[in-house]
């Protein structure tokens, strides 16, 4: 296996088990509180929906030039790992709050109560909410398996990888019978910024017409000097506060 | 307001999200690195520095 095939599957796993966590959260809460069975057609619904969105954009994307694709995609994965490094860099720095499942479960449990229910039988408010929480979650996932896979025509690693992950979180989900609440979310989502990120400035820079100096190694520079310069913004971002307040006036 | 219109705000949301600047910076750093490499010029170190700069700037806008 390369390096860039071991990169492509830890970016999908993580990126996958995170969002899976958020999903299973939805879902359980639902579940739980008014009807496993509508949650989970739910579920269901939400999946095929899924792969009929994959299906129609899979062999789209691989018809693509590559060094179109590339551009495309590394530009689209840098957009969005930016985002995820933004939100988790902010999160470390403590000026945005930290996810928290429990917290998440408890408020989904409140409203999934709270909601009236017409009748005995199908239940829209658990259908609905499982269905767009699976839709939502897995759009993101489709869109990362399907632009890591074509960039490096390996959609099979990447959909095992995104696979593997699911099935990781639905195993642990089904064994606690809670939310993950213990799972290091923030870690893990800084994680799969730092990887998009540097795989977006990789493939970016390839499908503009750059080379990079010593090939695919040149992606064990960046993965680590994205993940550097993200540590600095946390710790630069935590004295900011502390400056501010020490040159305002008494 | 119709489908389409819906349609594409969702696809601006999801891709976009809340800094549109990031993403604009995004696609100037490629073009930047498209005419560079156009021109013979080694650019690879165009977007490496872009992504950098554009968290900070994005970092400081959020902290503000």
């Amino acid at each position: 296996m390369s390096g860039q095939q071991i990169g492509l599957a830890i970016s999908v796993f993580l990126a996958c088990a995170v969002e899976a966590v958020e999903a299973l959260t939805i879902v359980m809460a639902v579940g739980v509180t008014r009807s496993w069975r509508w949650a989970l057609t739910g579920v269901g619904a939400g999946i095929v929906v899924l792969a009929v969105i994959v299906a129609a954009l899979g062999p789209a994307l691989t018809a693509l030039p590559i060094d179109v694709l590339r551009v495309v995609v590394g530009g689209l994965l840098l957009v969005f790992g930016l985002q995820w490094l933004r939100k988790a860099v902010l999160r470390y720095a403590g000026l945005k709050a930290l996810r928290d499942e429990d917290k998440e479960y408890a408020s989904e449990t409140d409203a999934a109560r709270a909601a009236a229910r017409a009748s005995a039988g199908f239940d829209a408010y658990s259908f609905t909410i499982a269905f767009k929480g699976v839709l939502l979650e897995g759009l993101e996932v489709a869109f990362i398996v399907l632009t890591f896979g074509a960039s490096q025509h390996d959609i099979g690693l990447a959909a095992a990888a995104a696979a593997v992950a699911v099935a990781v979180v639905l195993l642990a989900g089904v064994l606690v019978r809670a939310p993950l609440a213990r799972v290091p979310e923030n870690t893990m989502k800084f994680c799969v910024g730092v990887m998009l990120t540097s795989f977006g400035v990789f493939w970016g820079a390839e499908g503009a017409g750059a080379s990079w100096p010593g090939g695919d190694a040149a992606l064990l520079v960046i993965i680590p000097g994205v993940a550097l310069a993200s540590l600095a913004m946390v710790r630069w971002l935590r004295r900011a506060p502390a400056q501010r307040a020490l040159g305002e006036p008494a | 307001m119709s489908w389409i219109v819906r349609a594409a705000r969702a696809v601006w949301d999801f891709v976009v999200g809340d800094d549109p600047l990031t993403a604009f910076g995004v696609v100037v750093a490629l073009g930047a690195t498209a005419l560079i490499a156009g021109a013979g010029a080694p650019a690879w170190w165009v977007m490496p520095l872009a992504a950098v700069a554009l968290l900070g700037l994005s970092l400081r806008r959020a902290a503000r």
